[in-house]
Order: C-alpha cells, then sequence, then structure tokens
C-alpha cells in the first residue's frame, strides 16, 4: 500500500532522482573531518527550530525582554531546555563553522572548482557571527546592555564614517527600545534569510561538484 | 524490530532502516513532547481566587432597579499583573434579598447591559434577551444568566469572586 503510494508520487515528483542525487552521491574515501559541514548545517536547523520556538514567549521591548525569558526560564515546561539548546548552540556552532572552515582549508578544498563554494562559506561564517552578535542584545540584561554598546562604540573607530555605521546599528546615538527592535528583526528575519539563501547555493555546489579528496603526499 | 525475530535471514539495509526508524521515533518523541509541552505551558497554568468582594452600602441601592457595579482586579499573567474588569448587575426584591447576575453573556461571552425602555438585559451580540430575573426571553443564549453568592456584613452587600 505505502510501496503504490510512494511510486505515485515518485513517478510525478522525481523523488527517487532527488534522492540518489543528494544522498546516494559518490563520495571519496574521507575520514570525520568531513562531517564537520554537516554537523554545522545540523546545529543551524537546531538553532533555527528553538529559535521559533522561543519567539514563542520572547518580547522584543526594553521593559519586556528580561521579564519575558526569565518566564520561559522558570514558568514554561521544558523553556530552560529550549532555551538552553539555543544558548549554547550558538557558540558550538560558531566553533563548528570554524572547524569546517578549517578543514577545508587545509585540506585545499577551495581550489578550483570549488572557489564559490569558499566565498558563499565566508559570507556564512560572517553571517554566523552576525547571528551571534545580534542576539547576544536579546535578554537586555546589563551584559548584553553593555557588550553591545562596547561592539557598536568599536565601530565608531572607523576612519570617516565610523560614527554614521554606529548610529545606523543603534538606530540613533544611544542603545535604545529602536537597537533592540532592530538586532531582534536581524536576528530572526534577515540574517536567516541570507543565511538559508547561501546556505542553499553552497549544499548546492557540494551536491553539484561533489566534495574533494583527502589529498595525497605529493599534491 | 519484530523481523530480529524470525531467525537469521535479515539483510544489512533492512536491519539499517529498521534501526534508523527505531531510533527515528524515540528521539522524534524525545523533542516532540517537551515541545508540545512548551506550546500549551500557559494554557494549562489555573490561576484561582476566592474572595468576598464588596459591592456598596445597602441604603445606596434602590429597590427592583437593576444597577451595575464594577470592579477589577489584577493577576499575574505570564510575566505581567494585568487588570481583569468584572461587571455585576445587582437587583434589590427587597430589604435583604438580592438578585447578583454576572453581566457576561451566557450565550459567547458578550456583556450584557440593562435597557429601561425594555426592561431586559440585552446582549449587543446575537440579541440575547435576559428579563429582570435573568431568565432567558429569547435568543441564542443555553441558559439565565449567572448569579453570584452574596452575603451582608455590617451593613456592606458582597459578592463571591470564585474563579479557576
Ligand atoms: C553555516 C555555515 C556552513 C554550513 C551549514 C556548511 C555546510 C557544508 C557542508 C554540509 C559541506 C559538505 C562537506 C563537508 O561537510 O565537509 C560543505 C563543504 C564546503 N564548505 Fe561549508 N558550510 C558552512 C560554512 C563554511 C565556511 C565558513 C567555509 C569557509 C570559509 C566553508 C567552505 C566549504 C568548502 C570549500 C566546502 C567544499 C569542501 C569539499 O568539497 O571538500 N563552509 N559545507
Ligand atoms: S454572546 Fe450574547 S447573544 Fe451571543
Amino acid at each position: 500500500m505505502a510501496a503504490k503510494w510512494i511510486s505515485w508520487l515518485d513517478e510525478r515528483l522525481g523523488l527517487t532522482t532527488i534522492y540518489r542525487t543528494i544522498l546516494d552521491r559518490k563520495v571519496p574515501k574521507v575520514n570525520w573531518f568531513f562531517t564537520l559541514g554537516s554537523a554545522t548545517l545540523f546545529l543551524g536547523v537546531l538553532q533555527g527550530l528553538t529559535g521559533i520556538f522561543l519567539t514563542v514567549y520572547y518580547v522584543p521591548h526594553p521593559e519586556q525582554a528580561y521579564d519575558s525569558i526569565n518566564y520561559i526560564m522558570t514558568e514554561v515546561s521544558f523553556g530552560w531546555l529550549i532555551r538552553g539548546i539555543h544558548h549554547w548552540g550558538a557558540s558550538l556552532l560558531v566553533i563548528t563553522v570554524f572547524l569546517h572552515m578549517l578543514r577545508t582549508f587545509f585540506y585545499g578544498a577551495y581550489k578550483y572548482p570549488r572557489e564559490i563554494t569558499w566565498v558563499t562559506g565566508v559570507f556564512l561564517l560572517l553571517l554566523t557571527l552576525g547571528m551571534g552578535f545580534t542576539g547576544y542584545l536579546l535578554p537586555w540584561n546589563q551584559r548584553a546592555f553593555w557588550a553591545t554598546t562596547v561592539a557598536t562604540s568599536i565601530t565608531e573607530t572607523v576612519p570617516f564614517i565610523g560614527p554614521f555605521i554606529n548610529t545606523a546599528l543603534r538606530g540613533g546615538t544611544e542603545l535604545s527600545t529602536l537597537t533592540l527592535v532592530r538586532f531582534f528583526s536581524a536576528h530572526i528575519w534577515i540574517l536567516p534569510a541570507l543565511v538559508v539563501a547561501i546556505v542553499g547555493i553552497h549544499l548546492y555546489l557540494v551536491v553539484r561538484i561533489g566534495i574533494s579528496h583527502v589529498p595525497a603526499k605529493d599534491e | 524490530m519484530p523481523e530480529i525475530e524470525h531467525g537469521g535471514g535479515i539483510s544489512r539495509r533492512s536491519f539499517v532502516t529498521g534501526v534508523v526508524a527505531f531510533l527515528g521515533s524515540v528521539i522524534a518523541s524525545v523533542i516532540g513532547i517537551p515541545a508540545i509541552g512548551y506550546l500549551i505551558a500557559p494554557g494549562l497554568k489555573k490561576h484561582t481566587s476566592d474572595e468576598w468582594v464588596p459591592i456598596g452600602k445597602l441604603e445606596d441601592i434602590p429597590m427592583d432597579i437593576p444597577i451595575l457595579s464594577t470592579f477589577t482586579r489584577t493577576s499575574q499573567i505570564g510575566w505581567e499583573r494585568s487588570a481583569t474588569s468584572f461587571g455585576v448587575y445587582v437587583v434589590r426584591k427587597s430589604a435583604d434579598e438580592f438578585d447578583v447576575f454576572s453581566n457576561i453573556c451566557t450565550h459567547l461571552s458578550c456583556r450584557v447591559s440593562w435597557k429601561d425602555d425594555q426592561e431586559a438585559f440585552v446582549c449587543p451580540c446575537h440579541n440575547g434577551i435576559f428579563g429582570k430575573d435573568g431568565s432567558i426571553i429569547s435568543g441564542p443564549q443555553p441558559r439565565p444568566l449567572d448569579r453570584f453568592e452574596y452575603k451582608v456584613e455590617d451593613g456592606t452587600l458582597l459578592v463571591h469572586l470564585v474563579e479557576g
């Protein structure tokens, strides 16, 4: 019965072709370092899911942000778990992205024909850091407030346009409601949209080109 | 994985499929159950209250005319204290006998109000009409207006507010 349905759908959607192209593709004999990209992808999906769950209660307003997170941690069933995964996952994600980058660098996987895979990867690294930067402010506690004050002040040291970058990031000269809301928007809409689009290109290229092999001694 | 029991003829592929399916369902429930709990948590919290609310001095309550009395109570909802307002209609039937009605329509919870010209409580939402004694005159409402318990203490009328 199930088999009949699957073949009905398959005939119309080409499921087995998708399956064969993505999961049954040929890979060279590689080692565990080649799983770092998948580990990053998994953590990214986990961040997305737990993040969506956090927005069920979180309120991006200076008077409520801290209380709403406190509520998640103390009152909501498994709230500590969802927030805990999102909190620790963020740091872990930065680490795996970095290790993944080191792997592709040291194995020379960035070379022809994978230059664009590398370049999209660089954007993903920056976006991941951006996610961490914008997410850090959201609890609106002392640490978040002053860390963001310091980090946005650093941009002021850029020659000529520094003060402009600073006020643009803050939505004014001081950290305010406007800062919190624009960081929230960047954290849940703008940056994730870019990440999804670029991960799409990145993985398309991984599937299209296939992954590199472990370089031999004389390579 | 029942296939394993009926004799050694299981292929590597179907063994792996079985293990993946089994672990998959374990992981799905380990994730799914907290997820559902997380989403419905505030709905499962009951905030309860049980108090006698003073409505007014007996000498201020006229005979046989429904009087609307409102009061607000604050409670903790989520991380905020918020105020909920209540309205009761008091109808004095004799020196110490009253009808105390909730102004919440028994149909779908709109607020009813007393109309002098119609001699009735009228609900604006679906035209539910209740008599001065709270009984159904016409409309879709399933039961008469709800009543509050009341008592008189030191010349003051108090109603019993019970929630949860
Ligand atoms: C959100 C972040 C990222 C995700 C989800 C991701 C995901 C992946 C995955 C699943 C692969 C398949 C091969 C493997 O796992 O090693 C891959 C390959 C690759 N990634 Fe990433 N990646 C990310 C960030 C980066 C960064 C920061 C760089 C470098 C700047 C990079 C450069 C590459 C390159 C060059 C390959 C091709 C490797 C090969 O063909 O052997 N990626 N990526
Ligand atoms: S809610 Fe009052 S008549 Fe429907």
